[in-house]
């Protein structure tokens, strides 16, 4: 932020003729109130967050330094490493999900003037309160009455207690976030598409590619940029995902919910629950590294199946 | 992460607006606002009433309620407190309250109680002494809760066992659960979840058990007696008497018994209102004793209102606080059917108010009743319990091996302070 507020003053004055004045100051009266809800809303809660973690924080009182002493608790803390599987786990699944975004989007794509018609229908979840969600997917997969077990008695299948028994319960959660992230997931995907030159494929139907072929050769390669940002996105909202968990499992004392925490479950609940905001912190602080390892992992591979054209 | 922060922060300035319309000073005829925060929307125009009455007795002070849904009560409170931007008075709960006391975050009413002239002992003691640390107050009682049987007449009827008295002991009430379960038609005789205030509690003391040793710095989970206080709900799963743990978990237990899947829900007090609102439930439920084990027992808590320390206008705070503890306000409750009001003798308005229940039961519960166990971080290790317990719930494993493991988990906790 601070190269941005700095740089302009050395360019020369705008483009308008017969501007005398330099420019940066008005550009630094512009950033700043945006700079200063940066700093005020990222900046200084990231700092005290990696403050408090070095630190033993009761829920109200002085907090004493501990040094790094709550991440080595943390590594021991097999809780922890549970909270973190579930989100791995979890977050597998929701990326199964973007193969079937490139195809919607592929599909959505050739569905012509009803095109934003799927597109709203797709998007709705998106602009729909996390609450609203969870509680209509908390009656789909009842166990007892759920509309999940109703339509799968039709084919003679026993439904399951999907969100009340812990062995099925981040699958559960895993299909309601693919849910939630497809209509984003659609509308990168359908600007990726529409980006693609119609000429590649009129080309490569004289050459005899039948629309299979095309979807695989020009499609997925062309598209691949757009399929990129999506998984950085997924990945990094999934491993922060919290919602679900909070409405579908702990506002309705759920016993499953001891076996299905997330890491950033387990981070509100140390934090806000049990009045230990020192160990939440170094939850936070190991997440966000997580989340950066993940990351500049798929900077590094993207370089063997991500094509710039 | 970044919700909470946002949540937090979209708070903190939500709060802030609200307080800085107070203006500041402590001028008695300055024009000052105060909030009041709840978890209830069931309780908040009661709420109101008291607050407006209020209002007419002190001109210059608004009082605005603030109603949080109860899964971001606690959280909100604990943010606007660290932040200093909490509801100037708010409802507090036994098991939560050491915690804000020992961190300095109420205001002490010691004084206010003596320059006010209000008699403690009009409060039940349990509920009262819940809210005292370190011999000062932090805290009046607004209500109680005992535990009582709310039971479905109609099931009861359709399965032809006699209705539950005051004469049931723990073998009435497991056999009439087993007959009043018909799988066929999806009804069980109760709802045995992993419930402390309602359930195990409860029956834990009707053992003879104490759930904490006497000074709180060990849990007796493991005991004989505390053993057979868990196998009470154990063997109603085991027998197939309740839904399981996974259906309870679905539909809460409370959700059950309003639809009419069970005959049966231990419960507290503070349902009356609900069920009488239920127009499905009209003249098919009442209240009875809790059957009696070794003894009669019940545990018994209630809310206190408590005031922020860091408030700006600590002398109009504590006048409210004083308000909301006396006679007034308790018959107002009590009147509008709220709930069970603490003061003594505001309580035959209450009965009044729903007379299709035998509440008395709730009552003359008091004289057997003991106050909720709570010691060190209680929510902490009150929040461990559906993890160590549901394994004997289930059958997984037996009840004194689950027992003696929380056991150690909730000593694992007391010892932290």
């Amino acid at each position: 932020m601070t190269n941005v507020t700095a740089k302009p003053a050395r360019r020369p004055a705008g483009r308008r003729a017969g501007g005398t004045q330099p420019s940066g100051w008005w550009a630094v009266a512009f950033v700043a109130p945006a700079t200063a809800g940066l700093i005020a809303l990222y900046v200084w809660p990231f700092l005290s967050t990696l403050v408090k973690s070095f630190q033993d924080v009761p829920a109200f009182g002085p907090a004493t330094f501990v040094g790094a002493g709550n991440y080595a608790n943390l590594l021991g803390d097999a809780e922890v490493w549970k909270a973190f599987g579930n989100s791995a786990l979890y977050t597998v699944i929701v990326l199964l999900g973007i193969p079937l975004a490139v195809a919607l989007a592929a599909l959505i794509e050739q569905a012509g003037r009803g095109r934003t018609i799927y597109r709203v229908l797709f998007f709705l979840p998106v602009v729909t309160l996390p609450v609203a969600i969870g509680m209509v997917w908390r009656f789909i997969y009842n166990g007892d009455f759920g509309l999940l077990n109703y339509v799968l008695s039709w084919f003679g299948v026993d439904g399951q207690y999907w969100v009340a028994d812990p062995r099925f319960t981040i699958y559960a959660f895993g299909v309601v976030g693919i849910w939630m992230g497809l209509g984003i997931n659609l509308i990168i995907l359908g600007a990726g598409l529409q980006a693609i030159p119609k000429a590649v494929y009129e080309a490569s139907a004289l050459d005899g590619a039948g629309r299979i072929r095309q979807f695989f050769r020009i499609t997925v390669p062309l598209l691949s940029p757009s399929i990129f940002f999506v998984t950085i996105l997924t990945v990094i909202a999934a491993l922060q995902m919290f919602d679900l968990i909070f409405i579908m499992l702990r506002s309705v004392n759920n016993t499953a919910l001891a076996d299905s925490k997330t890491i950033v479950y387990l981070f509100y609940e140390k934090a806000f629950v049990q009045f230990e905001q020192g160990y939440g912190a170094a939850i936070a602080i190991v997440l966000l590294i997580v989340i950066m390892i993940a990351t500049a992992l798929q900077f590094r591979l993207q370089k063997s199946w991500v094509f710039y054209g | 992460m970044k919700h909470t922060w946002t949540a937090a922060l979209a708070l903190t300035v939500a709060a802030t607006l609200l307080t800085a319309c107070g203006g500041t000073g402590g001028g008695s005829n300055e024009k000052v606002t105060l909030t009041y925060a709840n978890w209830s929307e069931d309780q908040t125009p009661a709420m109101e009433q008291i607050a407006a009455e209020f209002e007419k007795q002190n001109p210059n002070v608004t009082v605005r309620i603030q109603t949080l849904p109860w899964t971001e009560y606690w959280s909100t409170l604990q943010v606007g407190v660290a932040g200093g931007t909490a509801p100037d008075a708010f409802w507090m709960l036994a098991d939560h309250f050491r915690e804000y006391a020992k961190g300095g975050a109420l205001v002490d009413l010691s004084d206010t109680v003596k320059s006010a002239g209000i008699d403690m002992s009009v409060y039940p003691k349990a509920v009262s002494d819940s809210y005292t640390y370190e011999g000062k107050i932090f805290a009046l009682p607004k209500d109680f809760d005992t535990n009582g049987i709310w039971y479905n007449k109609a099931l009861f009827d359709a399965a032809g066992v006699p209705y539950p008295d005051d004469t049931w002991g723990w073998k009435d009430a497991q056999e009439a659960a087993k007959k009043l379960t018909d799988p066929d038609k999806g009804v069980w005789g109760i709802a045995a979840p992993i419930d402390p205030q309602g359930g195990y509690y409860n029956t834990i003391l009707q053992a003879g058990g104490t759930i904490l040793n006497a000074d709180g710095t060990a849990a007796d989970f493991a005991g004989p007696q505390a053993v057979a206080g868990l196998k009470f709900w154990t063997d109603l799963q085991a027998a197939g008497s309740s839904p399981t743990l996974k259906q309870l978990s679905d539909t809460e237990a409370v959700a059950m018994f309003e639809s009419q899947k069970v005959a049966m829900y231990f419960s507290g007090a503070y349902w009356a209102l609900r069920f009488s609102k239920n127009p499905d439930l009209k003249g098919k439920v009442d209240v009875a004793p809790l059957p009696q084990g070794v003894k009669r027992a019940t545990v018994t808590s209630g809310i206190g209102n408590a005031g922020y320390a860091g408030s700006e206008h600590p002398e109009e705070l504590k006048k409210f606080l004083a308000f909301l503890g006396g006679a007034e306000a308790a018959e107002i409750q009590a009147a509008t059917g709220t709930v069970l009001p603490a003061y003594k003798g505001t309580q035959e308005p209450w009965l009044k108010s729903m007379p299709e229940f035998d509440l008395q039961v709730f009552i003359d519960a008091i004289d057997y009743s003991v106050p909720l166990p709570v010691a060190g971080d209680t929510a902490e290790w009150q929040g461990l319990a559906a993890q160590y317990l549901a394994p004997a719930w289930e059958g997984a494993k037996p009840v004194e091996t689950a027992a003696k493991e929380y056991q150690d988990a909730v000593n694992q906790v007391l010892a932290k302070q």
